[in-house]
């Protein structure tokens, strides 16, 4: 541990900040501990894929993903959650400038953000299972509906944990530990917009294709 | 520790200029397979690869302009945890899908 906080103490860029770097160690321990979970996270999400993959035809005389899937609809959902992270990037932005109002108004914006990418999901959830296309209907769509079901859960928890935070840093202000758990939610979040890359490539474009 | 540090967000951090590079560049990113998909015009097989692509190149994009991967940060072992896990995600999914693949043909399930 010593020697991993001394490597990036001096690897570390420092060009366009001043902040001055010394002992505290271990708020950046906790943030790579944040990694490491996301990457077994990852073997998670790795694992429902590959359900997914090998199911992928398993239509058993139900609907395809070709004749279920509006493409405008993912793509929406799509930017709204990149938009999220490019505001939640600003909030962290807002973090290290030390701009407590600024950081609670762009985790506000990205909060709404990503209430609504869960209000999308669960709109196109109730149509799908109303359309008689739910998961019990095939193989093909209880893999289809683990796996974005389980994006989506995701997302739901990191809302949560965001008004947590919000919470906190409304009645404390950017305290270490409160700077600490921006940056473990912020490598959250922009994780679940990598995933959801995989999601709508692999789900929705090539179901669709 | 009255002071506090805010410039270890697993490595550095960006600046608003190099969110809205990354912003833009996904935004490309996104919008060229989805009209790849939506207004089909090249073969299949193409199609499939630079779906691929563009997923692998988005996700690298993410990776260095909003996760702030690069070799230095934690000293190098954001990256070697990501490059290990890619080596678990390959067994995992690639493997899977050719043993069910190969199972499938040779029992003549489709």
């Amino acid at each position: 541990m010593n020697l991993m906080s001394n490597t990036a103490a001096i690897t570390e860029p420092v060009a366009g900040h001043g902040h001055d770097d010394h002992g505290h160690a271990q708020g950046g321990m906790k943030v790579f501990g944040m990694w490491i979970y996301l990457m077994s996270d990852l073997v998670l999400f790795g694992s429902l894929f590959a359900s997914y993959a090998v199911l992928s035809t398993a239509y058993a005389g139900g609907p395809t993903g070709k004749e279920l899937f509006s493409l405008p609809f993912v793509m929406v959902e799509t930017f709204v959650l990149l938009f999220s992270s490019i505001t939640y990037g600003q909030a962290v932005l807002a973090m290290h400038r030390q701009n407590k109002r600024a950081v609670l108004a762009w985790l506000g914006v990205t909060f709404a953000l990503g209430a609504t990418f869960i209000g999308m999901e669960l709109f196109e959830f109730s149509h799908l299972i109303h359309e008689g296309a739910g998961p019990g209907t095939s193989a093909y769509l209880s893999a289809f509906f683990a796996l974005v079901g389980t994006h989506g859960l995701h997302v739901a928890s990191g809302l949560l944990w965001m008004a947590v935070v919000m919470h906190q840093v409304h009645r404390r202000g950017l305290t270490a530990t409160n700077v600490t758990r921006i940056s473990c939610l912020s490598l959250f979040w922009h994780f679940l917009d990598l995933v959801w890359i995989c999601v709508f490539t692999f789900v929705y474009l090539v179901g669709a294709f | 520790m009255s002071d506090i540090d805010t410039s270890r967000a697993g490595g550095g951090h960006g600046s608003t200029r190099s969110y809205l590079i990354g912003f833009v560049i996904c935004a490309v990113l996104t919008v060229i397979p989805f009209l790849l998909v939506m207004n089909p015009t090249l073969s299949r097989p193409l199609t499939l690869f630079l779906l691929v692509a563009f997923a692998v190149v988005q996700i690298i994009v993410q990776l260095v302009y909003f996760l702030h991967m690069n070799r230095s940060s934690e000293g190098g072992w954001n990256l070697a945890s990501f490059v290990f896990t890619l080596v678990i995600l390959f067994i995992v999914v690639a493997l899977s899908v050719w043993i069910i693949w190969s199972m499938h043909f040779h029992m003549m399930v489709n």
